[in-house]
């Protein structure tokens, strides 16, 4: 049985699909901070170059660093949902976990001067509804992985495919 | 305010003084935004005769009233407005990408510079703070390489920029300003007007709201154009592309070929949307906040020019493909980069180059001319080399080339004015005129010179919708409702890839307009904004000394050069009595007198009683008879 943790569902981005558009930024902005600031959303697109793009939020890490991080103990990791919640009475904005965050996926926010981070919009993500090439999951690390090895066996296996259909 | 940001940005480049001003309710009504708000600033912040290179020239940056907010394919869009070295004329070109919305978050509508830099700099404007910083480092880069060394430079990926390349320093006439990699204020030259003020990029970072009137109302009108988006109205977009067009175009010849010698391309198989898309296309991308993708990377995957990378358009494909005669894509790709390298307009480079070839093929040009380049239609690799001459004013030949069809032709002299193909000075897109009549109609007409995206008028003619190899009556009505609404959808700054989603058109517009800003809006309104901003463009020509009947005009070949091949087409050319007739049912059904000049009823009736001063002394002499001296004293 899978564990609870595995079970935790979080958005994650498809590089294949992604065309970098930031759709799912200002959706984001708009849902909580009611305006179109990219500057304030929850997740971010990064564009390399016309064919490597990604929009990333935050993963829901095992044992997330950006908690183990906070000297001030602001972020607890929530056990049912895995979300980073965020104690903004005690967060001065000293930055260390977004040092240790590998992903960019925590950030200071520009106005509040707290770190903010994607709370998956109580269970239904506005990036993954809005997302016009549906590149964004909400999935958990149990799927994707089933997804992965399901991919690589179609690949492996696609002259035999071709020959059963 | 809503929607705009309520600020308008001065910088002049010669002293470095900055300065903002309050951009006020009624005259953001009144131009709504991009092109027209901008030809208005251009009005209040120029003198007449100003060359488009003297420092007095000003170069404006504007935003849309939509620009920053979540609004697909106008989230992100900005305009430039100036005078054009090539039509002497008004000039305007739009760009989508990231860039206009970041210029937005950083809390202006428009940036108005002036004057000129005593060294190469570029501006840094970071949210309120404006600076001018040294860009001496970048001279020579591409518009690209100036992006990613200003984003190192200053330290800070999601700096969005907007620069020139060589052939904007070089003052290169078709020279444009390339935004976020491949997205180009195309046309009209402005990437010239910008080296001429040794700046060589704008860099922005920008991180205030956006905010508009009804943020639950306007997210939902953005999804509904989300979800019409993945209909019918984008199919050709979001699939083969632009580049579905060769096929169509030349089934019906009307893809001009070799310089518009032709009307169909025998080559054009190799170069369709469909062969382009199977070969090379790796990836199709959208720019910030927009539900389609019409972006389609092409790279190369063998041979002299493997791994070039460039965003495809049919244009750029017509005119470096077809009209220079070469049927090989991976060329044209290349030479499609070579344009986005320089910061040159594709559409005018390649018309350049087919006029030069046109002229080598007759003699005018030889290989003395050339430096030994054997410059015959269809040779790729001397199209590539050309473009770069151009680009780098390298020879005598890429230093005539580089002042435009219109200027090369006069310098070249030997008859060359009769290979020249444009209007006004800006160089012809890929449509037949001689097939394409209401197209010929409105592209002599247009104020920015030869268009399709000034009115549209092909596509009647395309579609079959009126007879296309006459022009008749009623052409005037059908070519001035394309550009009052192409003048609105250019203010808004809509992608005019995404034009079918507006199911209602104008009231689909006004009702995202008012959504945004919460300033009412009808549809009549916002028509009434269109025909306006066409006066007010016809009456800054005129300023010039242009814009006037003379100057609608056709190039030679479209009037005396008959299609030669076989077909439906075969002998077709636009004769000078229908056009006129054309002319004379545009200029009546626009309030205009025969000479084209708006009437002093027709500018009351638009509120425009300060442009009345302009034109009143050209309304007030009689008819000018022909081969008369202008009256003495």
């Amino acid at each position: 049985m899978a564990s609870k943790s595995e079970k935790r569902k979080f958005v994650s981005g498809d590089p294949a699909k992604c065309v970098g558009c930031c759709v799912c930024e200002y959706i984001c902005s708009m849902e909580h901070e009611k305006t179109y600031n990219p500057t304030k959303s929850r997740i971010r697109a990064v564009r390399l170059n016309p064919l490597v793009n990604l929009a990333i939020a935050c993963r829901l890490c095992e044992d997330a660093p950006c908690v183990a991080a906070c000297p001030r103990d602001a972020l607890e990791q929530s056990e049912e949902t895995g979300i980073i919640m965020v104690d903004e009475e005690k967060c001065n904005g000293c930055g260390w976990c977004i040092e240790a965050c590998d992903y960019g996926a925590i950030q200071l926010h520009p106005e509040t001067k707290v770190v903010y981070v994607c709370d998956l919009c109580d269970g239904e993500p506005k990036c993954v509804e809005w997302c016009p090439e549906e590149a964004l999951d909400f999935t958990t690390k149990d799927i994707l992985s089933q997804k992965a090895r399901v991919a690589v066996v179609k690949k492996l296996f696609q002259e035999a495919l071709k020959a059963t259909t | 305010m809503f929607g705009y940001a309520g600020r308008i940005l001065h910088v002049d480049l010669t002293s470095g003084a900055v300065k903002t001003e309050k951009l006020d309710k009624e005259t953001a009504k009144k131009y709504i935004g991009g092109i027209g708000l901008g030809m208005r600033l251009f009005l209040d912040n120029s003198k007449p005769g100003t060359d488009p290179f003297n420092p007095k020239n000003p170069l404006i940056f504007i935003t849309g009233p939509l620009s920053g907010t979540m609004a697909a394919s106008a989230g992100n869009s900005y305009a430039v407005v100036s005078k054009s070295p090539l039509t002497d004329g008004i000039a305007e070109s739009k760009s989508h990408g990231f860039f206009g919305a970041e210029l937005k978050r950083a809390g202006y509508d428009a940036v108005i510079f002036t004057g000129k830099s005593d060294k190469l700099v570029y501006a840094w404007i970071d949210d309120d703070s404006v600076q001018l910083l040294d860009a001496q480092h970048l001279k020579g880069k591409s518009p690209h390489e100036a992006e990613i060394a200003i984003r190192e430079d200053l330290g800070d990926f999601y700096i969005r920029v907007s620069a020139i390349g060589e052939a904007g320093e070089n003052l290169v006439r078709t020279a444009c300003i390339i935004n976020d990699e491949f997205r180009a204020i195309g046309r009209t030259g402005m990437g010239a007007v910008m080296g001429a003020k040794n700046l060589k990029a704008v860099a922005v970072r920008g991180t205030n709201d956006v905010n508009v009137a009804d943020l639950e109302g306007f997210t939902e009108f953005v999804r509904m154009i989300h979800e019409r988006m993945k209909g019918p109205a984008t199919r050709k977009y979001r699939t083969l592309g632009t580049p579905e067009n060769v096929l169509v175009l030349n089934a019906i010849q009307a893809m001009p070929t070799r310089n518009f010698t032709q009307a169909s391309f025998e080559g054009a198989e190799k170069v369709s949307g469909e062969y382009l898309n199977e070969r090379y296309i790796k990836k199709i991308i959208g720019c910030a906040t927009c539900g389609m993708r019409c972006d389609h990377i092409g790279v190369v995957p063998e041979g002299p020019y493997k791994g070039t990378t460039a965003r495809v358009e049919f244009e750029c494909l017509w005119a470096l493909g077809p009209n220079c005669g070469v049927d090989r894509l991976d060329a044209i790709i290349e030479a499609i980069y070579q344009c986005d390298h320089y910061g040159m307009d594709g559409i005018s480079t390649g018309v350049i180059v087919s006029f030069a070839m046109d002229c080598y093929e007759h003699g005018i040009l030889t290989k003395k001319d050339t430096d030994g380049l054997d410059l015959r239609f269809g040779n790729a690799e001397a199209l590539v080399e050309m473009i770069k001459r151009t680009g780098s004013r390298k020879g005598w030949l890429g230093d005539v080339l580089a002042e435009g069809t219109m200027r090369a032709a006069e310098k070249i002299g030997r008859g060359a004015v009769k290979y020249a193909n444009h209007i006004k000075g800006l160089e012809l897109p890929g449509y037949d005129l001689r097939t394409l009549k209401t197209a010929a109609l409105g592209f002599a007409v247009s104020y920015r010179g030869a268009c399709h995206l000034r009115s549209g008028a092909y596509s009647p003619d395309v579609k079959g919708k009126v007879d296309r190899f006459k022009i008749e009556k009623g052409r005037g009505k059908i070519v001035m409702k394309g550009e009052d609404v192409y003048n609105v959808i250019d203010s808004l700054i809509l992608c005019k890839f995404s034009r079918g989603v507006y199911y209602e058109e104008l009231e689909d517009m006004a009702k995202y307009y008012t959504l945004a800003t919460g300033i009412k809006m009808t549809p009549e309104e916002l028509m009434q904004a269109g025909e306006r901003i066409n006066n007010l463009a016809r009456v800054l020509n005129i300023r010039e000394g242009k814009g006037t009947r003379e100057y609608d005009q056709l190039p030679p070949k479209i009037l005396t050069v008959p299609v030669p091949e076989e077909g439906v087409a075969k002998g077709a050319v636009v004769n000078q009595k229908e056009f006129d007739v054309g002319l004379d049912d545009y200029y009546a059904v626009r309030g205009w007198t025969k000479e084209g000049i708006p009437t002093i009823e027709k500018l009351k009736e638009l509120g425009l009683d300060d442009l009345i001063p302009i034109v009143k002394n050209k309304l007030a002499k009689p008819e000018p008879s022909k081969g008369k001296k202008k009256g003495g004293k």
